[in-house]
């Protein structure tokens, strides 16, 4: 019944399958969602869509699919006589408007979609709920009339709000795309999780258990140790806007699939080049910004830094003093990449840019030198060696 | 079947409703998500007063393993019994503890089961539970015995988005994201809780709560049960409307703060921005 609804879904990437269709057709049948448009909408949300980033693109879906099916089945569209018509548009216009509407030249036009209108209010109100104004459709409203005249959206029923759930599209910031994609990131990041023994000691630790109990003449000692735990923790770093433009998505994606991979991950914007101050997040970037060295205050020795960026740039914003692009810069960048490697003592560079072409760009040279050699391709295969030399 | 509304104390927005009545229906956990502090827990509770139901509560940390929700073989207690020759030794049954599955399916009429922050365990856990919440029954090994459930309990799962949980697991769930709430619920909210709370003061605490949210950068936003707490302390306190109406936000710490910004780095933001502020303002 709602089969091409499911295919839209999946176009769309939500990730819905038979299962779940049949699960929302048995709750039809079930009577969970009555007969109301809202109600099937939250009851086919919470069958279909199982990831709150996913919502946004379902209420996009549902509000192409559903629309203009908002009404009442079986109620057939009335004639209205033209002369009703034009005195009720007399009645709720203004002698202004009314020019105005003239003016505006179709006057026909505009009184075939107030018949229209008025058919459909005529439908909802035997189906038993009220008005509905779907954002930006009536002329009226599009002209500058007053649309409390007509009489249009002005009632807050139920119905509307419901409409307006799925226009409002309330859960686009949580959108975050591209995991999908990204499984194959995972996979190889997946190598850098260290297995560290820490925490509470919950496991049975057999041959020191065997020991003891030898030792304690046969009698039942036992030990325990702490359980194998993802302890590593990551700060990442990316360069953005500039050269990086291309190399977003990729980043975003590796962002992505990194995020729960690791016990911590904090991740900080920068450009081109690391200078005195980083930040978190790149539209409010003046608000979010922290001095570098209190990021080399907050997070320890034991902190893995990564480094996303292509590294492409002047020379001079690498080894000169004031050679950035955007600011003037006390000390030049490669006092701040060393004060970075020094500190954090397992770090990476991860590059986007064909290796093929790594030497054809003097500034990857440099900084591949500051980061000891330690820069990869941002490829599977670089990040597989990127986890290895990070993890040992 | 009773249906799930919204309580006095509990306000449910129709969609929660929806989704609640959906998974009692059909017998599939309900998976909720949101925030921290939106009412999550709250809400099995209000499902199983709702439906006079009893509740378990099963809550998960780090280290729990899918398999003590269903039951454990305390072989050590028998390995202890046998060194003293205790003859409940013999019988294996004995040493089989039941889990809060095994409680849920045994229960002589339905329950609601909580499975509280399923995303606390380890990253398998969800997957260890697929059969036994799909079948809703499970072997036990030790006694070859099966283990159903004489009435499908209403599985209530939450959790905090701290990992990602398996396809298959979800396929299986009905969901629900709790959206913060706005003003207009939110005061339905405090109502519901406080009926005879002051309108200014509550007027003016919502204003400063409002106001410290769209503070970007704190660590831990204050949430729903943060705001009742700090509701209460002002009420406790007897603080007058005026008190909240001075301070703006984003420029001092509101009265009793230690009731919504839960560690030292947010506190920290606020007095920097506060210093910040009174140093604009000379």
């Amino acid at each position: 019944m709602f089969a091409p609804f499911i295919l839209a879904l999946r176009a769309a990437g939500v990730p819905a399958s038979i299962m779940e269709y049949l699960a929302l057709l048995r709750a039809m049948k079930e009577g969970v969602a009555g007969f109301s448009v809202d109600d099937f909408y939250h009851l086919s949300r919470a069958a279909l869509v199982k990831d709150e980033r996913h919502l946004d693109r379902f209420d996009r879906v549902f509000g192409e699919i559903f629309k203009g099916l908002e009404s009442p089945q079986g109620e057939a569209p009335r004639e209205l006589p033209v002369e009703w018509l034009r005195k009720l548009a007399e009645r709720v216009l203004t002698p202004e408007e009314m020019e105005q509407v003239k003016a505006l030249g179709d006057f026909d036009t505009l009184m075939e979609t107030l018949k229209k209108r008025l058919e459909e209010q005529k439908g909802r109100h035997q189906g038993g709920s009220k008005w509905i104004g779907t954002a930006g459709t009536s002329p009226f409203g599009a002209h500058g009339y007053n649309p409390e005249g007509v009489r249009i959206g002005q009632e807050s029923s139920r119905h509307r709000r419901a409409v307006k759930v799925w226009d409002q599209r309330t859960f686009r910031d949580l959108d975050e795309d591209e995991a999908l994609s990204s499984r194959n990131m995972k996979v190889a990041l997946r190598r850098l999780r260290r297995f560290a023994r820490t925490g509470a000691a919950t496991e049975l630790d057999l041959p020191g258990t065997i020991g003891a109990t030898a030792r304690n003449g046969g009698s039942l000692d036992l030990h325990m140790v702490p359980e194998r735990h993802n302890a590593v923790k990551v700060l990442l770093l990316m360069d953005i806007g500039g050269s990086m433009d291309d190399h977003i998505r990729i980043c975003q994606e590796l962002f992505t699939a990194a995020r729960s991979e690791f016990k911590h991950l904090e991740f900080w914007y920068f450009h081109n080049c690391l200078y005195e101050r980083v930040w978190r997040t790149n539209r409010r970037r003046r608000e979010t910004e922290r001095p570098t060295m209190e990021l080399l205050r907050t997070y320890g020795p034991d902190w893995r830094l990564v480094i996303v960026g292509d590294a492409t740039m002047s020379p001079y914003e690498i080894i000169q003093p004031g050679g950035s692009v955007e600011h003037w810069n006390e000390e030049a960048g490669q006092v701040w990449m060393s004060r970075a490697t020094r500190h954090f003592r397992k770090a990476a560079w991860l590059n986007p840019v064909d290796p093929s072409h790594w030497r054809y760009t003097q500034s990857i040279g440099i900084l591949q030198r500051l980061m000891d050699n330690r820069m990869y391709p941002l490829t599977l295969a670089g990040l597989e060696t990127m986890a290895r030399e990070l993890a040992r | 079947m009773g249906r799930f509304k919204g309580t006095e104390k509990y306000v449910a927005s129709r969609e929660l409703e929806v989704a609640v009545n959906a998974a009692v229906a059909l017998q599939r956990p309900l998976l909720v998500k949101g925030e921290p502090g939106t009412g999550k827990t709250v809400l099995a509770q209000e499902i199983a007063k709702a439906l006079g139901y009893p509740l378990i509560e099963w809550h998960i940390k780090s280290t729990t393993k899918a398999q003590q929700g269903l039951y454990e073989y305390d072989a050590v207690s028998r390995l202890r019994d046998g060194q003293l020759g205790d003859p409940r030794v013999h019988d294996i049954a004995n040493y089989i503890v039941r889990g809060k599955l095994w409680d849920a399916f045994e229960a002589e009429q339905p329950v609601v089961l909580l499975i509280d922050e399923i995303d606390k365990a380890d990253i398998e856990f969800p997957n260890d539970l697929l059969l036994e919440l799909d079948r809703m029954q499970f072997f036990v090994y030790e006694t070859r015995k099966t283990v159903a459930a004489r009435h499908r309990p209403v599985v209530i799962i939450t959790s905090n988005n701290e990992k990602e949980l398996p396809d298959a697991f979800l396929r299986r769930c009905f969901f629900h994201y709790i959206r913060f709430p706005d003003r207009e619920t939110m005061e339905r909210i405090v109502e519901a809780h406080y009926p005879d709370i002051r309108r200014d003061l509550l007027r003016e605490a919502l204003n400063v709560f409002f106001e410290i949210r769209e503070v970007n950068e704190l660590k831990k936003k204050p949430a729903t049960s943060e705001l009742l707490d700090w509701l209460k302390l002002l009420t406790i306190e007897d603080m007058p409307a005026e008190a909240l109406r001075s301070s703006d936000a984003k420029t001092t710490l509101p009265p009793l703060y230690g009731a919504m910004l839960k560690n030292e780095q947010d506190v920290h933001l606020f007095e920097r921005l506060a210093f910040l502020a009174r140093r604009r303002g000379q």
